[in-house]
């Protein structure tokens, strides 16, 4: 019998709905990148950072 | 005709027609071809209504992505962007946060379903809570959700046709026709099929106009200076940053109620049942936010129209009104074949998923318990062209508004049967009757709220002296979960028996190693 790996690695998951879920914490205009205002460059950083927490979450997790 | 609501007068662009119907015949040939691919026999429901449950991590990725990211969906939130700004955005964290959620719940009902034969949602209901009536009632949710999302995915299609200058229902009737007979005679297999294709056209226009269009526009920082100049002067004030509370609990409130529903509908559930392991959703999940970077260029789409200056009378027509002002014409064909193409795999996916409902949950459970697999088989092929041919007449016969508002209802519909099936899959605390209950308290009341906002997807609830602008989903949803645990906690403490449970613990593992799922129920498909 392998060992079960920890579901403890799904609490990762919760921080992309704690990043978005509060949007006072992104709804400005400052600072800006290249002219593309905070709100929509945080929110496309988030894609970016939550499918590398689920990418971790799964290997973390994955019988070997 | 009654579709006057989304037509505006366009000149035949031959170039494009051409290369548009070349593109569809592509696809269409495909979608016939389709039923040789891993061939087996067609004749149980497994194999015509989930493709077997072979499909590996690539094919789901682009079954996924091609069933969860509409043409209604390419055309309706830009024009959302376009016509308001910032609140049309919420499609960007709604699919930021659908992945993590799903990645957790989703795994774990591909287990169960794959231990126990079960082919829809409402299947893991019967047998987890032993209960006709609830799953009869998750079965009639799917259905009744999934109808007007297929009559849109015709609205899509027929926008496109629109933008091209091709009058008339015919073209709309004749492309879905097609549709239906290729759905018809190899399930599950011809969307897997034609995924691939809708993804790859639609990553290339999307590709090419976020490179191409800012060049046009004098850049990004151009783009949102001339967005923030012109929201404020639409009918309804829009803006670039949602500003204050009510604009703001709004915007995160859309956003999670979406992502909770996303993955309840019977076509998502039935492209995940459709994988071939648990690892191949969880792997999945981590791989599709690529879709959800696509959906915020396509949101930025909006904008790019706001400041290409492009004045159309229905904001539906904003994208395609800017591919049409921007790109060569053999361009604007392959665009708009990417959006049509995005139509036929939704829609088979809806109607395939609606027939296995039927087919399992009214037919086998009311009508006609000792069906064969075979019988099964027939009888969904035969209601998948019943949806489809129901959802063309909505279409034709109804204006686009009736099936727009449904299709919002539907999401608020949907979510409701989260506490069956999620919770479900977690604890049979919940009581079933209590289950009925609740899920007839969130219908009953999201429909009211809905119904009173003429159909705007947020309600002003007063609580406790202020007003909460949320989406009427999450209110919905909270209505039952309270009346669902209250009704579950007075049941149990009355001595209120359960009916029994055929699934076991080791179901649900989905961190399990594959191999070890004993196969019980429905034969297991041939390797």
């Amino acid at each position: 019998m392998k060992e079960h790996p920890s579901r403890w690695w799904y609490a990762l998951l919760a921080l992309p709905l704690v990043g978005l879920l509060y949007p006072p914490l992104y709804a400005t205009r400052d600072p800006e990148i290249a002219g593309i205002p905070f709100f929509y460059w945080y929110q496309f950083a988030w894609v970016v950072v939550s499918a590398v927490l689920t990418l971790v979450v799964y290997l973390a997790t994955r019988r070997r | 005709m009654t579709l006057a609501l989304i037509s505006e007068p366009h000149d035949t662009n031959t170039t494009a027609l051409v290369v548009f119907v070349t593109l569809f015949g592509l696809v269409t040939v495909l979608g016939f071809v389709a039923v040789r691919w891993r061939q087996a026999k067609l004749d149980h429901l497994d194999e015509w209504g989930l493709g077997g449950r072979r499909f590996g991590t690539v094919i789901t990725w682009f079954l996924l992505g091609g069933d969860l990211y509409t043409a209604y969906t390419f055309i309706a939130v830009p024009a959302l962007v376009f016509g308001a700004g910032a609140i049309g955005f919420f499609a960007l964290p709604y699919t930021i946060m659908v992945y993590p959620l799903a990645f957790i719940v989703m795994p774990r009902l591909w287990s169960v379903c794959r231990a126990n034969g079960y082919v829809t949602p409402a299947d893991f209901v019967l047998g987890r809570y032993a209960s006709r009536q609830l799953a009869l009632l998750v079965a009639l949710t799917g259905i009744l959700a999934t109808m007007p999302y297929i009559a849109l995915q015709l609205v899509g299609m027929q926008i496109v046709l629109g933008a091209l200058g091709v009058e008339g229902d015919w073209p709309l009737i004749i492309a879905f026709v097609i549709l239906a007979a290729y759905t018809y005679q190899s399930g599950l297999r011809a969307p897997a099929l034609i995924a691939i294709v809708k993804d790859t056209l639609i990553y290339v226009t999307i590709i090419v106009a976020v490179i191409y269009i800012p060049s046009k526009i004098g850049g990004f920082g151009a783009m949102f200076d001339a967005a923030e100049k012109a929201l404020p002067t639409r009918d309804t004030p829009g803006a670039l940053i949602p500003a204050g509370a009510n604009a703001q609990v709004a915007y995160a409130t859309l956003a999670f109620g979406s992502a909770l529903a996303l993955f309840l509908y019977p076509h998502a559930i039935t492209a995940v049942l459709s994988a071939k392991s648990a690892q191949t959703v969880r792997r999945n999940t981590a791989l599709l936010p690529a879709y959800s970077f696509l959906l915020g260029l396509i949101a930025l789409l909006g904008y790019m129209a706001i400041a290409r200056g492009i004045d159309p009378s229905d904001p539906n027509f904003a994208v395609p009104d800017l591919f049409l002002n921007v790109f060569p014409s053999w361009f604007v064909g392959f665009a708009f074949a990417a959006i049509a193409i995005g139509a036929l795999v939704p829609a088979a996916v809806m109607s395939i998923a609606a027939a296995n409902l039927f087919t399992r949950s009214i037919y086998k459970a009311y009508l006609r318990p000792q069906a064969s697999g075979a019988e099964e088989a027939q009888m969904a092929k035969i209601v998948s062209l019943l949806v489809k041919i129901g959802a063309l007449v909505i279409i034709v016969t109804l204006p686009t508004k009736y099936a727009i508002e449904l299709q919002l209802l539907g999401g608020v519909w949907i979510v409701q049967t989260l506490p069956a099936i999620v919770v479900g899959l977690y604890t049979r605390w919940l009581h079933r009757w209590a289950l009925i209950a609740g899920w007839a308290v969130g219908m009953v009341l999201g429909t009211l709220m809905a119904a009173s906002q003429d159909f705007a997807p947020t309600y002003p609830l007063e609580l406790f002296g202020t007003t909460i602008n949320a989406y009427t989903g999450v209110f919905a949803l909270a209505a039952n979960l309270v009346v669902t645990l209250v009704l579950t906690f007075v049941l149990r403490r009355a001595g209120a028996r359960d009916a029994g449970d055929d699934t076991r613990a080791e179901d649900f593992d989905e961190l399990a190693e594959d191999a070890v799922y004993p196969v019980r129920g429905a034969p297991a498909p041939v390797a």
